[in-house]
């Protein structure tokens, strides 16, 4: 006891309870939400639940399994399906049925029990389509304009034909996809930011009555020029189109229903139950990579959230730029310069206690503020030509970065001022020794040395930042943002646009989404991402603190 | 400036002796043979941390230039406090008062108009603790002249080599001008910092204890460094070492409990005190 032995314990096991809750934590995450971009096995069986009039209605299932749970008798009883409440726990199974525009949902609960000729047959073919969710189905004739196709290749291997025939054409399409893709994304886009510069550039000349002849004729000439880029992609587009919808598909899905798909709607293609592990180790990467780098599809459930990863980072970084200069020179000006008594120690504590205020506050604040004050006035004066459309006085990248390093400032005040407060007294008696003044010595010697400290406060906001969502929903955060702040598109950064956030993602999919059975294993992936982003912004403050650690390592002579 | 002087605070205990300095340089001018003039003259000097705690009492003394001045004494007499008087180093402590005059080459150094920062490259201050600067052994030496905006590399690195040469470091830290100042031992740092602090070519040097932290050898180096600078530069050295003081200064000042209790010849001092504090301390009976 009196070693404190017991004391001893207790903090390992409060270390270990944090340890195995954190570990804990990250491989819920991971599993739940990795596994999803794993391909699955497709089944084939048959179901048929038992019915109060006794008849079998079977009914055939195509699709993956997910999980399965046990359940009470009386509870499915009570759901409508009379099973034998003798027996007192039924096993039930989710299954991912796809096919949403055949049946209308793409899950079915359905009991272990009654589930019957259970079979994996090779032909089954699993796909990703942009819209309607994935589709599960056997694949029986290719079409080219409405036409069947024959296939080349030996007449008696028929089925490996038609797949290898099926994967050509998709590669087709995936690739006149992506033409069509550039030609909206990009070349439409640059254009029509272009005429909306035109037509600002003509608002502004009317409203500085600046309007002549000669500028209405060179925008009149621009604007031609803009209308014949535009009318050449146009076309160009059409024609794509076209071709893109030459070739479809005839498919046959559960119950025996015939379907047309065409291969502009596919995205991925893959016969599951014929694949071995490597091949389905390439798919899972290939998934795993589309949902790192792809735009959301549908309702954010499908696709990818790189928009998201985006948004945060680059909120965070704008975050960090306002929000160090700013903290430094408070902390500086409370340390060194401001003279000690009850004003500054009121300061000190408003500071502390600013860090306290609940996030949403903030949020509040910088609508209320930052957008319906600052930024209105912003458009008055800089953007008239643009009313009654907002352009800064509107949520945006700009006041929601500016948002968060209010709310993170105290933090990086406190962890400066610490910083200067630790930095040995001699040191700054050297460098006035030398004749250097205060200014001189704070630029020079202090505030080096207290860099560390300035990391350790950009560190703990970053930290504090980047996980913040309340806020954010106020002042710049949607749903979905049509472009990326940061493109091609002259000022290149546009710090008044919307944009994508992974902490509201998760909220958005997880919650807000129709089809909840699709986004849940997109909510552990998107929340174990914003863990790996977080964690990397912070390694890299670390890293950067560290170095800088090292460069200033305090003097203990 | 002497109105101040002249304000003596009614609590202050009168002094218990007032050393006869004019009395001291003269005799030491006419048995050295030549001219000693002052470099800092202090007068009627008090200096208080607050309203009732004063560190020195009615100071009077002349620091002769180019000669190396001792202060001695016990803990918390003042020595430091007093040094700390000669480049306004006290201005940094808050609610510091300092009544009287103190001149260097004639002038009040605490006259409103003083270039503060100006004063301090004119008098440089060695601390006990060897403080060099986070950065290389070159930019420590150098820092003092990049703060004067010199930032020609010529004038630089020969400003460097001479000071290096002259604290007596170039030979040891040649090779590694770019290193840390922090990778090197405590001596070298000492001399790192007398080096840095005579790269700005001050006319006084303070030293406040400067070899209490340092290893035999190291204090010995330090010491015949001081010998060597004392032609070029007016040095006063606070020390608790008092064979140190015997050793490396032509004057020696004892303080006691705030009050300068006697100057004299080093000679003088420590063979033939006239006061019996003195002669107490010395002989090691208190202190």
């Amino acid at each position: 006891m009196r070693r404190g032995t017991p004391w001893v314990w207790l903090n390992a096991g409060a270390v270990a309870i944090c340890i195995v809750m954190v570990i804990g934590l990250l491989i819920l995450l991971t599993v739940r939400g990795m596994s999803h971009f794993w391909p699955r096995d497709v089944l084939q069986a048959n179901y048929a639940p038992p019915t109060f009039t006794g008849e079998l209605l079977t009914t055939e299932v195509i699709g993956e399994f997910v999980e399965s749970e046990m359940v009470v008798a009386a509870q499915i009883a009570s759901s409508g399906i009379p099973v034998d409440e003798a027996q007192d726990f039924y096993e039930r199974q989710l299954l991912k049925l796809g096919n949403r525009d055949l049946t209308g949902a793409d899950f079915t609960w359905a009991l272990s029990d009654f589930v019957t000729d259970v079979a994996y047959p090779a032909e089954v073919v699993a796909m990703e389509r942009r819209e309607w969710g994935n589709f599960y189905g056997f694949l029986r004739e290719i079409r080219q304009e409405g036409e069947p196709i024959a296939y080349s290749g030996d007449a008696a291997d028929m089925e490996a034909n038609r797949w290898f025939e099926f994967n050509e054409r998709l590669q087709r399409a995936l690739g006149i996809r992506d033409d069509i893709y550039v030609i909206e994304n990009q070349e439409i886009g640059l254009i029509n930011y272009a005429m909306e510069r035109l037509r600002l550039r003509e608002r502004r000349l009317e409203l500085d009555g600046e309007e002549s002849a000669e500028a209405s004729a060179e925008i009149a000439a621009l604007r031609r020029e803009l209308d014949a880029e535009y009318a050449i992609l146009q076309t160009e587009l059409v024609a794509l189109y076209e071709t893109v919808n030459r070739d479809s598909a005839i498919f046959l899905a559960a119950n025996e229903q015939e379907i047309e798909i065409v291969f502009a709607d596919i995205v991925r293609a893959y016969k599951p139950n014929q694949m071995g592990s490597f091949s389905k180790l390439l798919t899972y990467f290939s998934k795993l990579g589309e949902f790192m780098t792809a735009e959301p599809r549908e309702a954010n459930t499908e696709g990818g959230i790189f928009p998201a990863i985006f948004g945060t980072v680059m909120m965070v970084m704008l975050m960090s730029v306002f929000v160090t200069p700013f903290g430094v020179v408070a902390a500086v000006y409370l340390r060194e310069y401001a003279r000690q008594g009850f004003v500054t120690r009121a300061i000190r504590i408003a500071v502390n206690n600013l860090a306290g205020v609940p996030s949403i506050v903030y949020g509040v604040f910088g609508l209320g503020f930052f957008i319906y004050i600052i930024g209105a006035e912003i458009d008055q004066m800089f953007y008239p030509e643009a009313l009654p459309a907002p352009t800064f006085g509107t949520p945006g990248l700009l006041w929601a970065s500016l948002t968060l390093a209010l709310l993170t400032v105290p933090v990086v005040i406190v962890a400066t001022e610490e910083g200067l407060a630790r930095i040995p007294r001699s040191v700054r008696e050297g460098s006035l020794a030398l004749g250097a003044t205060k200014f001189e010595t704070l630029w020079r010697v202090v505030l080096p040395m207290a860099s560390p400290a300035m990391m350790t406060g950009l560190i703990l906001a970053v930290a504090r930042a980047a996980g913040e969502v309340a806020p954010l929903m106020l002042v710049g955060v949607v749903k979905l943002a049509p472009s990326l702040p940061l493109d091609g598109n002259y000022p290149y950064l546009h710090l008044e646009q919307k944009f994508m956030h992974l902490g509201f993602h998760i909220y958005d999919v997880g919650f807000q989404s129709p089809n909840i059975e699709a986004a849940r294993p997109l909510v552990f992936a998107t929340a174990l991402l914003l863990v790996i982003v977080i964690a990397g912004l912070n390694l890299t403050a670390v890293a950067l603190r560290n170095h800088l650690r090292e460069k200033y390592k305090a003097l203990d002579v | 400036m002497n109105d101040m002087s002249s304000k003596k605070p009614h609590d202050a205990p009168s002094p218990a002796m007032k050393v006869d300095v004019s009395a001291v340089l003269g005799d030491k001018t006419k048995s050295g043979g030549e001219t000693l003039s002052s470099c800092i003259d202090i007068e009627n000097l008090n200096l208080f941390y607050s309203k009732d705690k004063q560190a020195l009492i009615d100071i009077n003394l002349t620091i002769p230039k180019q000669r190396v001045t001792a202060f001695i004494g016990p803990s918390g007499c003042g020595k430091s406090s007093l040094l700390r008087c000669f480049n306004r180093m006290n201005d940094l402590v808050d609610d510091c008062v300092i009544e009287g005059l103190v001149s260097l080459d004639g002038n009040d150094i605490y006259q409103k108009f003083v270039d503060v920062a100006d004063l301090r490259r004119r008098v440089g201050m060695v601390f006990q603790k060897p403080n060099p600067f986070p950065k290389s052994i070159y930019e420590n030496v150098a820092y003092g002249l990049r703060i004067q905006g010199i930032n020609s590399k010529r004038v630089l690195d020969e400003a460097v080599e001479k000071s290096l040469k002259a604290a007596a470091l170039w030979d040891e830290v040649k090779d590694r001008l770019n290193d840390s100042a922090l990778g090197i031992s405590g001596g070298q740092q000492q001399r790192l910092v007398i080096a840095r602090t005579i790269a700005v070519e001050p006319e006084v040097l303070l030293l406040d204890e400067p070899a209490s932290a340092l290893d035999p050898i190291s204090t010995l180096k330090i010491e015949e460094l001081i010998n060597e600078l004392k032609t070029d530069y007016t040095i006063v050295i606070v020390t608790h070492n008092m064979q140190q003081a015997a050793r490396v200064s032509d004057f020696t000042a004892f303080m006691y409990m705030g009050n300068m209790v006697e100057f004299d010849s080093t000679n003088s001092i420590f063979t033939n005190p006239r006061q019996k504090k003195t002669e107490d301390y010395i002989t090691g009976r208190y202190g």
